[in-house]
Parts: structure tokens; sequence; C-alpha cells
């Protein structure tokens, strides 16, 4: 178990250090003069070298690099210019938004492509599996902003029932959070709900077909027994490599989500960093998440490697 | 073996002897399809979209930027088939101009991947000695959450069509590096390929003729659900103001401009939107028919 831990972390290093490499880089994809940029079209050119100062923009490349990864390992990413913070803090602050935004989303695609899936495996074929599969299908295939819409149409505007965006913090009044967020969550799980109904059903069904389900049903064990403990308990172990997916597609959807329902989470705050060329931001942010998002997917493979021994002697 | 008929075929029919009977592989690739109904659904359904992405100028008859305030807001049904939006500009003119531009984006990041894609993967899969390298840095791109890096590399090169191509070619490309080069890593060691190289075949002319041909078909599945992505991370990117700047009519931009007046003219976000969802449906079932009939190993449908 802990070789596993170890080699993971260690594949992870080269994976961080060249995403950080490519975080860095962003900043010179900004065609002309970043500080020019940044300043915007009114700005006087006393202005624009300020920034140009302030960014460390006027110091040679090897320079800007070495601070960069000085920056790094004091956990230090610049400051937002637009919120005139730290990178780190105002990201800090904003995470248990998308956080619990993310775990509601992630609940509701657990209990719905699980069920779905399982559902659709064990009537092959039937007008249920068939359903369900539509669903899926359909799920994948509606743009979750577009379902977002849709939503705030029909339960804010015309039957008033949940308000169109805003946020009331989880910590502050768990029932005012769990009415700001469940549009949200809804919208953002549909298109992963689908994605793992239809995993599930795969899945599933090439465990159903292994001799030992084949002896356990044949030995007369009631079918609930079969389905559950062995086909279930051996279908769900390649299915948390899936979780990693689908954790990176939450947060990712959860920027185009908070944006339209107004949440004060990372994916809002990056689009506003975005459209306010707060490169330091976008660039850090980009960088935290994504290092998050690694963390996470070295915890998912240690799951994995803890519930099928065999990954543990490979 | 793939069923595609991408076996050396060509070379086994060339020597033997001619039979009459024979039909080309590619034909029953085709008549599987063909009796593939996800597949003839999404066929028609990505179908219209198409069309109307080709026949824009000839079936719109009103430009989708002209203003016309006396119009705004009207419903669809009437003089204007689909409504008009709150300039008054006509919503079946701009659904039609923004299919032609989601259709150019999904062809363009579809020909990035194709071209890079493979040859990315094919460079690590057959060349050991690059693998390690080229898989680094394809799995540090593959860890940034998609959109986000869209947005990111799109918020520093600036809106524009060209640009979210840009961005969505680096998004995608090392996922498609990696479809490519784990088939190249599995054909390489087959004994054909194998054979290939002991009677002295170069490089170029194995990984061309013996190797690639049959890497092909998990890859073709591959782009037609990338052409779907590609389709809905265009529309989330110029719905947040990142795509082509506004007045371009992008399916998009209508939806954000249209969120402003969703009490009352809801048709102009839903318009788009169902357009939105057609295309990309079409294109999941068209992607899953594919990958029935071309690469039976990873059916979802058994």
């Amino acid at each position: 178990m802990l070789g596993v831990a170890l080699r993971r972390i260690a594949s992870a290093i080269p994976v961080l250090l060249i995403v950080s490499l490519i975080t860095f880089g962003m900043m010179r994809l900004i065609p002309g003069d970043p500080a020019a940029a940044i300043a915007g079209l009114s700005a006087t050119p006393d202005q624009v070298a300020q920034i140009r100062i302030n960014l460390g923009l006027d110091q040679p490349f090897l320079v800007q690099f070495v601070r960069w990864y000085g920056g790094l390992l004091q956990g230090d990413l610049g400051r937002s210019l637009l919120m005139g913070k730290g990178v780190v803090e105002v990201t800090l602050e904003r995470l248990p938004v998308t956080l619990a935004l993310s775990a509601y989303a992630l609940v509701l695609t657990l209990l719905i492509g699980l069920l779905a899936g399982i559902v659709a495996a064990l009537r092959q074929n039937s007008v249920v599996d068939q359903f369900a599969m539509m669903f899926a299908m359909i799920g994948i295939s509606v743009p979750s902003f577009f379902l977002g819409l849709l939503m705030i149409i029909v339960f804010s505007v015309h039957l008033g029932w949940l308000p169109t965006g805003g946020y009331i913090p989880l910590t502050e009044n768990p029932w005012g959070w769990f009415l700001t967020s469940t549009m949200p969550a809804i919208s953002l799980a549909l298109l992963q709900a689908g994605l793992l109904a239809r995993i599930t059903r795969s899945t599933m069904l090439e465990v159903l077909r292994q001799d030992y389900i084949r002896t356990a049903r044949a030995k007369g064990l009631p079918a609930r027994q079969v389905v559950f403990k062995h086909a279930l308990a051996n279908a769900l172990i390649p299915i948390t490599t899936v979780v990693g997916i689908i954790i990176s597609l939450l947060i990712s959807g959860a920027v185009v989500t908070e944006t339209l329902f107004s949440l004060p989470g990372i994916g809002g705050l990056l689009t506003q960093a975005v459209l306010n060329r707060d490169y330091p931001m976008v660039q850090g942010g980009l960088l935290l998440v994504t290092a998050f998002l690694v963390l996470i997917n070295i915890g998912i493979d240690m799951l994995y490697a803890f519930l099928d021994p065999r990954v543990r002697y490979e | 073996m793939s069923e595609t008929g991408a076996l050396p075929l060509e070379a086994i029919q060339s020597e033997a002897e001619p039979e009459p009977k024979r039909v080309h592989p590619a034909w029953m690739t085709l008549r599987r399809l063909f009796r593939h109904r996800l597949f003839v659904t999404g066929l028609i359904l990505f179908g219209i979209i198409a069309f109307m992405a080709a026949a824009a100028p000839w079936i719109t008859d009103i430009n989708p930027n002209r203003l016309s305030m006396r119009n705004k807001f009207l419903p669809p049904g009437g003089d204007f088939v689909l409504g008009t939006d709150n300039f008054g500009r006509s919503l079946w003119s701009r659904v039609v101009w923004g299919a032609r531009l989601s259709v150019i984006i999904g062809i363009s990041v579809v020909a990035l991947n194709a071209v890079f894609g493979t040859l990315i993967g094919a460079l690590a899969g057959y060349f050991r000695r690059l693998d390690n390298l080229l898989m680094r840095i394809n799995d540090a791109l593959m860890a940034f959450p998609a959109i986000l890096l869209a947005i990111g590399v799109t918020a520093m090169l600036g809106p524009s069509t060209a640009n979210v191509i840009i961005a969505l070619g680096i998004v995608y490309v090392p996922r498609t590096a990696r479809i490519v080069r784990s088939s190249v890593i599995v054909l390489r060691e087959m004994e054909y390929v194998q054979a290939a190289i002991a009677a002295g075949a170069g490089h170029w002319r194995i990984l061309r003729h013996h190797i690639l041909p049959n890497a092909m078909a998990p890859m073709i599945v591959q782009l037609s659900f990338l052409f779907a992505y590609a389709v809905l991370s265009e529309a989330t990117l110029s719905f947040l103001g990142l795509g082509a700047v506004p007045p371009t009519p992008t399916w998009g931009n209508i939806m954000a401009e249209g969120r402003d007046f969703m009490r009352d003219a809801p048709w102009i976000i839903a318009i788009p939107g169902v357009t939105l969802m057609i295309t990309v449906l079409g294109l999941n079932m068209l992607g899953d028919g594919l990958r029935d009939v071309l690469d039976p190993r990873l059916r979802i449908q058994q």
C-alpha cells in the first residue's frame, strides 16, 4: 500500500512540474505587451510601465522564471489585479463554495448514474434499459448552461420556487444553501450522471457474464445476493477510477454553472478574472485547481489499490 | 483484431488469386453502419445541422446581423419563422449562421486532432525513447480541467474564432494522442509488424502501411465524439463571452444575449439551445454507432 502511494506521488511530480511550466508560459501567449493589454486602451504609458513593474515583466526572462518558482515554493502565486489580494488567499476563500457545490453534484451523479446503470444492466434490453440509456444519451448531450437556463425559466421565473441565483453559505443556513444550490447542482450533475450510467451498465454487464457469477447462481444463491455481493462489489472497483474523471468534469463544469447562477466560487472567480484581464489570477487559479485535481486523483488511485488487491502486487 | 478490414488486405488481395464474389471490406463496414439504428438516427440529426451550415447563404434571406427595432421580440411563427431577438434580428438567420460557425469549428478541431494527435501518438507509441517525454507533457496537459484550460488559453490569446480553435486543439490533442499511442503500442508488437521489420522495411513504411491503418478505428470513434465536445465547448466559451465577439451569430452568443429577456422572450434561449442539443445528440449517436461497428471491444449496447 505504501509502495503504491510512493510510486503514485513520484509519478505526479513531473506532471505538476510541467503543469507549472505551462501556466508560467501562458502569460507569454498574450500577443504584444501583456502590461498594455491589462491596462487597456485608455491607459497612459506611465500606468503601463507601473503594471509592467508590478508584474515583474520588466525583468529578464530568467529572473521571472526563478521568481515564479521561488514564489511557488513559498506558496506565493502573485497578486490578483482585480481583488488586490494574494492569488492563493482569494482562491482559498472561494474554494469552499465550489467544493460544496461539487460535492452536492457528485452525490446526485452517483445516485442517478449508478442506479440507472445497474438497473439497465440487470434488465438488459428491456424497456427500462432503453429508457435509462436514452436518458443517459440525452444527459451527455444537453449543455449544462442550457439546462440551467431552462430550470431558471421554469422554476424561478414562472413557478417562483427557487431563487434565480445568489448564494447562502452552508454554515450559515443549510436550508438556504440547499435552495440556492439545488438547480446549479442538478445542471452540473446531469452530464456526469449520463456518463456514469453508461459506464456502470457496461461494467455490470461484463461482470455478470463472468464464470463466478454463473457459479453463484448455479449453487442456488438468491438473485439479490448474487447481484449485490458478487456482481456489484466487483463492478464498483473499475468505476472508482471514473470518479476521478467525474470530479475533474465537475470542477470544469462549475466554471459555467457558477457564472450562470452567480455563485461566488472558483469558477465564477476565474471567469471574472478572464473577462477583466486579471492574468495573475487566471494563471494562479488554473495552477491551484489543477494541482488540487492531481492530488484527488492520487487519492482515488490509492482507494483503487485498497479495493483491488491485484493492483498492489503489480 | 479489428474488423474494419484495415488489415493489410490490399497486400493479400494483390497477390492472391482474384476471387469473383469478394466484397470490399469497406462496403461491409458501411452496410453494417447503415443497419445500425443509432448511427442512422445520429447521421440524420447531424445531417440536418450540416446542411444548415453548408447552405446558410441560400436558406436565409435576411442578414443575421440586420437590426430592425420595429420587429423586436417577435415570437416564432409569423413573418419570422423562429421569431426575433431584442434587436429584431431574425433568429432563423442567426441560428443557421451559428450552425455554420459551429460546424467550421468542429471540423477544424477534428482536423487538428487527426493530424497532431496521430503524429504525437504514433511517435510516442512507436519510438520508445520519445514516449516518456511526450507522454509526460501529455499527462500534464490532460491534468488541467478541459474547459478551464480552454478558457485560460483563449483569455491569453484574446477572444476570436481562430483562438477558440487553437485553445480546443491544445485541450483535446493530448487526449487523441493517448488513444493513438495505446493502439500503436499493441500493434507494434504484432507478428506481422515484426515480420515487416525483419523484411527490412523502414520506420516510415511500417508506420504508414502496417500500424496506422489498424489504429484508425478507435481514432475515428474518438474524432466523432470530439466533434461533439468541440461544438459544446465553443458554445460554452461564447456563452461566457470568450468566443467569437458579438454580434457574430454563434449559438453561445445568442443565448448569452437572450438571458436578460428570458422571462418574456424565452425562445431566444430555447431555439439555439435546442439546436445545439440536437447537434451534440446527433454526433454522440453517430459516435456510439461507429464504436459499435468499428471497435466492437468497446461496445456498450450489447
